[in-house]
């Protein structure tokens, strides 16, 4: 369980987060949704220790993430964050085996080996292991964290726009491994989403943040709805339902 | 592939310690052998430190063309040397025990480094930034040595000037024994973190979401680069630009950032460099003091060439 209480976030006088409190059951897909600037990037990497807390507390299964020791944090949590940097000369194997690191600190067991052979796998890059990173277009490349994230095997996987430079073929196939590994390996994610209909199509819960407060909560069936989502993004959609899926036609 | 290539390393640098130790034998072996051998202890100690703290230096700041010396990290040395010159006077200067010095020294250049590099580093700031900021301290530690220079007096400059010239040929060998134990420890922190030295290189975030802490890692990993500077500006002098050749060498040698391969290849380059053409330079070429200029002066070249070009990417 991931429990957010009275946090607050500020960088010098902007405030980005007011006092939020958000606890997140384990198990399922959370999708945190809103417009730029909302402070659902911000939101996820205080979760994940990237940032200093300023005022209030998170715990993840009970261990405050401000106190501790990052390398326990790193068996129990995974981030993936947007913009990443690489070093060169990296092969798409070399960079999923990171994912053992918290574990071996570097060295890697027979064990290690089928859990990153399994995570390329998972994410369909087989085929890629043994190209650099950089020679990957922006989709191939983001799997390819993705699949590092999965190798570090945590119970709680954080995501931040995943989907971004993703075509629709590897959007829809992202998300349903999402959905896979946490029906079936009973991962908790937490997911940053521009797509709504992705949040409505994949996720659990969706929580709705708007200049750093939580506007709406709710399963996407009860939260898409034209009128909260007027509140949340500030313009009027309709909203259709085909097969018990809500679809927001948000496009014109 | 690459350990074939570490091999080949390994026996071009035994080569050249081979040649450096046999060519030329005449007179008084034993005494030859000996000299040669405190000469070749220091040589081989400046490639280490000089190796091993540009590649720890550019993994923290995500850069292929920084070395601790282009960010001034050895005018800071030589500036520590003048300001005690200046404040004890020549003669207390030299009377002072050179170990105990020399340690002090190190304390305090890895204190400064550290705290002037380390707030830069906390989040990795742009390259050019990182380059200009270590350009100016480079041109105020040096502008600051000079100044002291111009105050003390003549004698007493001609104490510190030996030590602010790169020279391969007269090196401090009073120091050997103590630095010998820094260059030894610095390896064996430095082989025993290459594993978090390549989580290090995959940024900030990434490397604190693998359970490194990162801002006391880096701050770590800068005391040991500092050290390693010390070593090797304390034994030969200041060396601007052999760091960078021998690791952008030995990237191409090894092509792999990986450390557990890159660190070896960046030493053994520096062996073959060092001890090679300090043998090539004294028996062929017979002017052995030239050599620090021509390493420099490619190690120059090579940075332009880094510089212009960019390194693979």
């Amino acid at each position: 369980m991931i429990r957010i209480e009275n946090v607050s976030l500020r960088h010098g006088k902007t405030q980005i987060l007011h006092d939020i409190s958000l606890t997140i059951a384990k198990g399922g897909i959370t999708a945190l949704v809103g417009p730029n600037g909302a402070g659902k990037s911000s939101l996820l990497s205080l979760i994940a220790r990237l940032q200093p807390l300023q005022a209030g507390r998170i715990t993840v299964d009970g261990f405050h993430v401000d106190a501790t020791p990052n390398r326990d944090l790193a068996r129990i949590l995974a981030i993936l964050r947007q913009d990443s940097i690489f070093t060169s000369r990296l092969r798409v194997r070399e960079l999923v085996s990171f994912g053992r690191f918290p574990h071996g600190r570097g060295r890697l067991t027979p064990a290690d080996y089928a859990i990153i052979d399994q995570s390329l796998q998972q994410f369909d890059l087989t085929d890629l292991a043994d190209r650099f990173i950089e020679t990957l277009s922006g989709g191939q490349r983001q799997r390819a964290l993705v699949a590092m994230a999965f190798a570090q095997e945590t119970d709680y996987l954080l995501l931040d726009e995943p989907l971004n430079n993703l075509d629709m073929y590897f959007a829809r196939e992202l998300m349903r491994s999402l959905r896979r590994i946490a029906d079936e390996n009973g991962k908790t994610i937490v997911i940053v989403l521009h797509d709504i209909n992705q949040a409505g199509a994949h996720a659990d819960r969706i929580v709705a943040l708007k200049s750093g407060r939580i506007v709406a909560d709710g399963a996407p069936c009860d939260l898409l709805t034209p009128k909260t989502l007027q509140a949340i993004f500030g313009f009027e959609m309709r909203v259709e339902t085909v097969d018990d899926t809500p679809v927001v036609l948000h496009f014109r | 592939m690459s350990e074939r290539r570490l091999l080949f390393l390994a026996g071009a640098a035994l080569l050249c310690i081979v040649a450096f130790m046999t060519i030329g034998l005449r007179g008084n072996i034993g005494f030859v052998l000996a000299l040669r051998a405190t000469k070749l202890a220091a040589l081989l100690q400046v490639s280490v430190s000089i190796a091993i703290s540009t590649v720890i230096f550019q993994t923290v700041t995500n850069n292929r063309i920084l070395t601790p010396s282009i960010m001034g990290l050895d005018a800071l040395y030589l500036f520590g040397q003048m300001l005690l010159v200046f404040l004890l006077g020549g003669l207390g200067y030299a009377a002072l025990d050179a170990q105990l010095k020399f340690g002090g020294e190190i304390v305090v250049l890895m204190a400064l480094a550290t705290g002037l590099l380390s707030p830069m580093l906390r989040r990795r700031a742009e390259m050019g930034l990182m380059l200009l900021a270590g350009i100016i301290f480079g041109i105020l530690f040096r502008s600051l040595h000079s100044l002291l220079a111009r105050l003390v007096d003549p004698n007493d400059f001609a104490v510190v000037q030996g030590a602010s010239f790169a020279n391969f040929n007269d090196v401090r060998t009073d120091l050997l024994a103590f630095a010998s134990i820094l260059t030894i420890a610095g390896i064996v922190i430095a082989w025993r973190a290459r594993h978090v030295l390549d989580v290090i290189a995959l940024g900030a975030d990434t490397a604190t979401g693998l359970g490194i802490s990162w801002s006391r890692t880096v701050t770590g990993l800068l005391l040991l680069v500092s050290a390693l500077v010390a070593v090797s500006t304390a034994l030969v002098g200041p060396v601007a630009f052999f760091g960078l050749l021998v690791v952008a060498l030995a990237e191409r040698v090894v092509d792999t950032r990986s450390h557990a391969a890159l660190m070896p290849a960046a030493v053994l380059t520096a062996v073959i460099i060092l001890v090679g053409g300090q043998t090539l330079f004294q028996h062929a070429l017979g002017s052995s003091s030239t050599l620090g200029v021509v390493i420099e002066f490619v190690g120059g070249l090579a940075f332009l060439v880094l510089l212009v070009f960019g390194s693979r990417k």
